[in-house]
């Protein structure tokens, strides 16, 4: 009755933490996916660490002080939860919460040339970006597959972060270096030079205001400043993946500690909690937000995942991808990136099939318990012609998701599942 | 990570406490913290027949799913009534309110023999340690 290609699938015989992260660990790219970008090595890079075990970034000690349960994710040694992940989901939803992020990867673009090479290695137009500002984008092959997500801030006419998924980011990098070829831009690794901690929720202004030099009022969507927080000069970014306002900041290593716990001390009294990498992967479920490695990879385009709009086929110039993907927004979608909401409470977990008359129909890509709606959720690919007739009002009980041999009914419905009230 | 004494354990990680003829089983705290919050639990209907060492039910949480398993040979009493509204008793209480069913023993001769296959609370200690937990 056991189905061992369930990847979801766990006993409790082996409910090691490695097994109750499974879902993260879709999130890195296979060796044949890394092989496909073109560089032929995967995951994390140990550079500098010497060790075989996972990195710690410079909070790791501070989570096992708090009781932590850590997890090996994309090479790094990350919080999973502190205590119960669903109360820290909900802190984030009315509170605020606070997450280390220092598994993150940073690299740095810096040079004459540095716009125009990222304008040529991603599908974004990052020449277009002011100076403070930043812009989610993407990394494509040459064949339009998505390679990673992104963030990249523009520091200066001259300077741009890019922010990478963990285990991406030496992908990233070396494609980077390999696309800005022959042109006046240097691309550094800069992960080992940052902590990266989020403060996550509506009450993260209350909490971040009195610790700042940053006017936060002025500090808009999708910005970074220069900027101190509790007395350490930082890279302060209104960007998050949670659904929820909130904050980025940009560390000095050795300022990260006395970030965290001034932050905590302070947050405190406002309900903020520390929340961890499964509270972290709720939130940006319900947010309706990608994971790279479930909704995102090499076999899907931007399109795909009904995120066209990043694709910037109107920038001047060539860029890798270009005609593949211009070819891709011209023709009719196969297959539409969905919402579901099942009317079970087994949970549809990601490599389930979605079912339309019994029949698959697509694949589940993410899927939880929600806390917010008190059901399970899931991303789904489904064919196009699913994704129309699903939403017509006879469509009722023609969807489910195969959990492990049992249909159980779902309901489609429009991403995302959950909008902070405005 | 508390194992308490007076209970039995398997290697799938359920606890089972045999009074008479009776079973009470549920899964540890070692279990519990490795899964995360349990959102839900499937536990066998009053009435089935269970097997040890056979699934019988399902336990799932924020990340994954996993199989519950029967620790001895009976028939389902009863079930926690508790579980299907609190599924959370089974993080916060897994040994006492958080329990899940209980069996009545087909035992042969009721002479205080333990069914076969179970674990100690040192030995269940020394798995879990194993583990890596």
């Amino acid at each position: 009755m056991t189905d061992p290609t369930d990847l979801a699938r766990t006993d409790l015989a082996r409910t090691d933490l490695a097994s109750t992260a499974t879902d993260f660990s879709a999130a890195g790219p296979s060796p044949a996916e890394a092989a496909a970008a073109g560089t032929g090595t995967a995951g994390p890079s140990p550079a500098g660490t010497g060790t075989t075990g996972p990195r710690r970034t410079p909070l790791t000690s501070v989570h096992e002080d708090l009781g932590a349960t850590l997890t090996d994710f994309a090479g790094w040694l990350m919080p999973l939860r502190y205590g119960s992940e669903i109360a820290e989901h909900r802190a984030v939803r009315t509170a605020a919460g606070l997450f280390d992020l220092s598994h993150m990867g940073e690299l740095m673009v810096s040079g004459p040339q540095a716009g125009a090479a990222l304008d040529y290695a991603l599908v974004g137009n990052m020449t277009a970006v002011s100076p403070g500002r930043a812009r989610y984008t993407m990394i494509c092959a040459p064949d339009g597959g998505v390679l990673d997500d992104l963030i990249v801030y523009r520091l200066a006419d001259t300077e741009f972060l890019v922010v990478a998924n963990a285990a991406n980011a030496a992908v990233v990098g070396s494609l980077l270096t390999e696309r800005a070829a022959g042109m006046d831009a240097a691309i550094t690794d800069r992960t080992s030079d940052y902590a990266l901690i989020a403060i996550q929720g509506p009450r993260s202004a209350d909490i971040l205001g009195p610790l700042t030099d940053a006017s936060l009022g002025d500090v808009k969507y999708y910005a970074s400043y220069p900027a101190t927080v509790a007395g350490a000069p930082v890279l302060l970014a209104r960007t998050g993946y949670t659904g929820e306002d909130g904050f980025e900041i940009f560390a000095r290593p050795q300022d990260a500690e006395v970030i965290w716990r001034t932050l905590s001390k302070a947050g405190a009294d406002h309900g903020l909690v520390p929340a961890g990498l499964a509270a972290r992967d709720t939130l940006r479920l319900e947010a309706g937000m990608p994971l790279y490695g479930s909704e995102l990879g090499p076999d899907l385009t931007p399109f795909d995942a009904g995120l066209g709009r990043v694709v910037k086929l109107d920038k001047s110039g060539d860029f890798v991808g270009r005609a593949a993907l211009a070819a891709r927004a011209q023709a009719a979608p196969e297959r539409a990136l969905v919402g579901l909401v099942s009317q079970s409470r087994r949970v549809p977990r990601h490599g389930y099939r979605v079912l339309w008359d019994g029949a698959a129909c697509g694949t589940v890509t993410s899927g939880a318990p929600s806390p917010t709606l008190g059901a399970p959720i899931a991303m789904a690919y489904v064919t196009a012609a699913v994704a129309q007739e699903a939403t017509r009002p006879d469509a009722a009980g023609r969807l489910a998701v195969d959990v492990r041999g049992r249909a159980e009914p779902a309901r489609l419905v429009p991403l995302p599942f959950y909008r902070r009230p405005a | 990570m508390s194992v308490p004494e007076e209970l039995h354990y398997t290697p799938e990680h359920e606890w089972v406490a045999i009074s008479g003829s009776t079973a009470s089983i549920g899964i540890t705290d070692h279990a519990q913290r490795a899964l995360g919050d349990v959102v839900f639990v499937s536990a066998p209907a009053a009435g089935t027949k269970v097997t040890a060492g056979e699934p019988c039910g399902e336990v799932e949480s924020t990340k994954s799913v996993s199989d519950l398993y029967s620790p001895v040979d009976g028939e389902v009493t009863e079930v926690n009534p508790e579980i299907d509204d609190d599924p959370g008793l089974v993080n916060s209480d897994p040994y006492g309110a958080g329990w899940l069913f209980k069996v009545s023993l087909a035992l042969e001769g009721d002479d205080g023999e333990l069914p076969p296959g179970l674990l100690s609370a040192a030995e269940y200690t020394a798995l879990t340690a194993e583990d890596g937990s």
